[in-house]
């Protein structure tokens, strides 16, 4: 089983990320599957969790995630103020959204540091939403370059079947711009 | 099979289910964590996908007396809830089982305030629970819409409403694969209701719902009918006939869909199992965890879940728990001052049963409290350290409480 924590601001998405993974995990063949935000009162810009598990069998922990395999990172602002390697696994992968440089991060050794500019992704494939760059389902094109455990067919499969038409079109560009600009 | 799976979160499964139903009345007001499946339903209605009639109500107390109305005249009706809304309904609560209308309500768990909190807990479903429903708690979001659709058959068969209890957050927003059966299926497996317990023409008026006196009496045709003892008599019979209700419609179920839910109970390695973790709704999922993990440590441990809460199962629960050692009870709820609802409850069925287990009960998950699976294994190992020191009873365990500093 392979457990995942997302850490996002309010009104970013992470939400929708979690969801939109979820889906596509199930499209490139994990039977098990389960997302869920974190339960908390959400403020816009505030930071908040997620958490998602993949298996190729039934998932029957509901609990939150707090031994993930991989982190994903929205915002990188959030390496600072929340604990986003708290109770990572050993060898596990941190997927941050950001321009820096891996080493730039100041995340610790033993973690698999990979980067991609998913905000630029975003930008690129005119992915605005009421002025900001919207990164919620780009971000799983860096989720796809960094772990190979989805496809991105089942990424676009999956952003298919929550957005229709144009904005359809924009999420998956916006994933694809960020998948061959991931970096490990 | 001709189900088609997709990724669902459990409030998604439930409007599902209601759709599959073909409900004619949905009469709802928007409460977290339960406004999604509504929202979903109100969509259908809207985009001419569900025909059926979407009534936008001021409160809770005035969704459930639509649901009254339309289900007296024989309309299929449904609503969803939740906590404090639950709360606000609880005259109509009352109203509709005691008027033997077979509603349907989703109640997605959450915790009851003050204080506020919209996260999960039983303690809602759990206040309501002598109001006469059938209540059955569900352990993921398959269950959710599998047994949303059989509560239809049940309510029907008996005249008594059916209460669908789901765990907030827990299943009502996380997402999993869920089956949806089609339509065709469903439609085999529920024909329309068609045997209103009144029948309403209005060219024989009756006066619906009458005062009710204490002693039997003659009705207008000189016919001796009950008094309000003999109609508590008779709906007491009906809940007690959704005993074997309960399991027939599972099993009918599985026959046309293809999937069984164990009627009134369920059960994880429990053949050989000398410590039973008892629960209801998504916590019994997560026990199943526990109970292999207590496994691997060498203790001989299994789990029995209340399906069906009321009715409770007292003979099934006999039958199952006789010659264990322990049968540790996990609530989300307390009845303050006392202890956990389902605890008291196997305490009181376990009473002078044949090679009854001890009975040790443990709180957890109020207000959305985390728990994981080796917070509930660290409980079971507390409770065999009791029960090995010669331990027959003892107070509620209050699991990952931190009331110091």
């Amino acid at each position: 089983m392979y457990e995942i924590r997302w850490h996002g601001r309010g009104g970013q998405g992470a939400v929708t990320s979690a969801k939109v993974l979820a889906d596509a995990a199930f499209r490139s063949g994990f039977e098990g599957v389960t997302s869920q935000p974190s339960f908390g009162a959400e403020r816009r810009g505030a930071p908040i969790t997620a958490s998602s598990r993949l298996a190729h069998e039934q998932i029957r922990v509901l609990s939150q995630v707090t031994t993930p395999d991989i982190v994903v990172v929205l915002d990188d602002s959030l390496l600072g103020v929340g604990n986003a390697t708290a109770g990572m696994k050993p060898g596990g992968t941190i997927i941050v959204n950001t321009t820096k440089a891996p080493s730039e991060l100041g995340i610790a050794d033993g973690i698999r540091v990979v980067t991609s500019d998913v905000t630029g992704a975003a930008e690129a494939a005119e992915l605005i939403v009421g002025g900001q760059p919207m990164v919620s389902t780009a971000i799983l094109g860096a989720f796809a370059a960094a772990t190979g455990l989805i496809t991105m067919d089942s990424v676009e499969a999956a952003i298919s079947h929550a957005f229709h038409g144009p904005a359809a079109k924009k999420n998956i560009d916006a994933a694809k711009i960020a998948f061959e600009c991931t970096r490990a | 099979m001709s189900d088609q799976v997709s990724v669902m979160t459990g409030n998604e499964a439930a409007a599902n289910a209601a759709r599959l139903a073909r409900v004619q009345v949905i009469a709802a007001y928007p409460i977290t964590p339960q406004s999604p499946v509504v929202e979903q339903l109100a969509a259908w209605v809207e985009s001419g996908e569900l025909p059926a009639e979407f009534v936008a109500v001021e409160s809770e107390h005035s969704a459930m007396t639509v649901c009254i109305g339309a289900s007296t005249v024989g309309a299929r009706t449904f609503t969803a809830t939740s906590s404090n809304g639950l709360a606000y309904m609880t005259e109509q609560v009352w109203w509709a089982p005691g008027a033997r209308l077979p509603i349907v309500m989703c109640v997605v768990n959450r915790a009851m305030a003050a204080p506020w909190n919209v996260l999960n807990d039983q303690q809602d479903s759990m206040s309501v629970r002598d109001a006469g429903w059938v209540q059955l708690f569900c352990r993921d979001n398959q269950e959710i819409l599998d047994t949303t659709v059989q509560a239809y058959r049940i309510a029907e068969r008996l005249h008594v409403p059916v209460m669908v209890c789901y765990d907030g957050f827990l299943l009502s927003h996380t997402m999993m694969p869920v089956a949806v059966p089609a339509p065709e299926q469903i439609d085999a497996f529920l024909p329309p209701f068609t045997e209103p317990f009144t029948v309403v023409d209005p060219g024989d008026p009756h006066n619906i719902g009458p005062v009710v006196m204490a002693e039997p009496r003659a009705d207008e045709t000189g016919a001796t009918r009950g008094g309000y003892m003999e109609i508590r008599a008779l709906h007491h019979r009906a809940l007690l006939d959704a005993l074997a209700v309960i399991p027939e419609t599972d099993a009918e179920y599985a026959s046309v869909v293809g999937r069984s839910w164990g009627g009134l109970t369920w059960e994880h390695l429990l053949d050989d199992a000398e410590v039973v973790l008892v629960a209801a709704g998504s916590l019994g999922t997560q026990l199943t965890v526990t109970a292999e993990q207590l496994r691997a440590e060498g203790v001989k441990a299994g789990v029995l879940g209340i399906r069906a809460y009321r009715p409770f199962p007292v003979e099934a629960l006999r039958a199952k728990l006789a010659g264990r050692r322990l049968a540790l009870v996990f609530d989300k709820a307390l009845s303050y001052g006392y202890e956990g609802p389902i605890c008291s409850d196997l305490r009181g069925a376990m009473l002078g049963a044949d090679g009854a287990p001890a009975v040790f009960g443990a709180v957890c998950g109020l207000g959305g409290r985390d728990v994981s699976p080796e917070d509930l294994a660290e409980a079971a190992r507390r409770a065999l350290t009791d029960l090995d020191a010669g331990a027959r009873t003892r107070e509620t365990d209050w699991i990952n409480l931190h009331l110091e500093g």
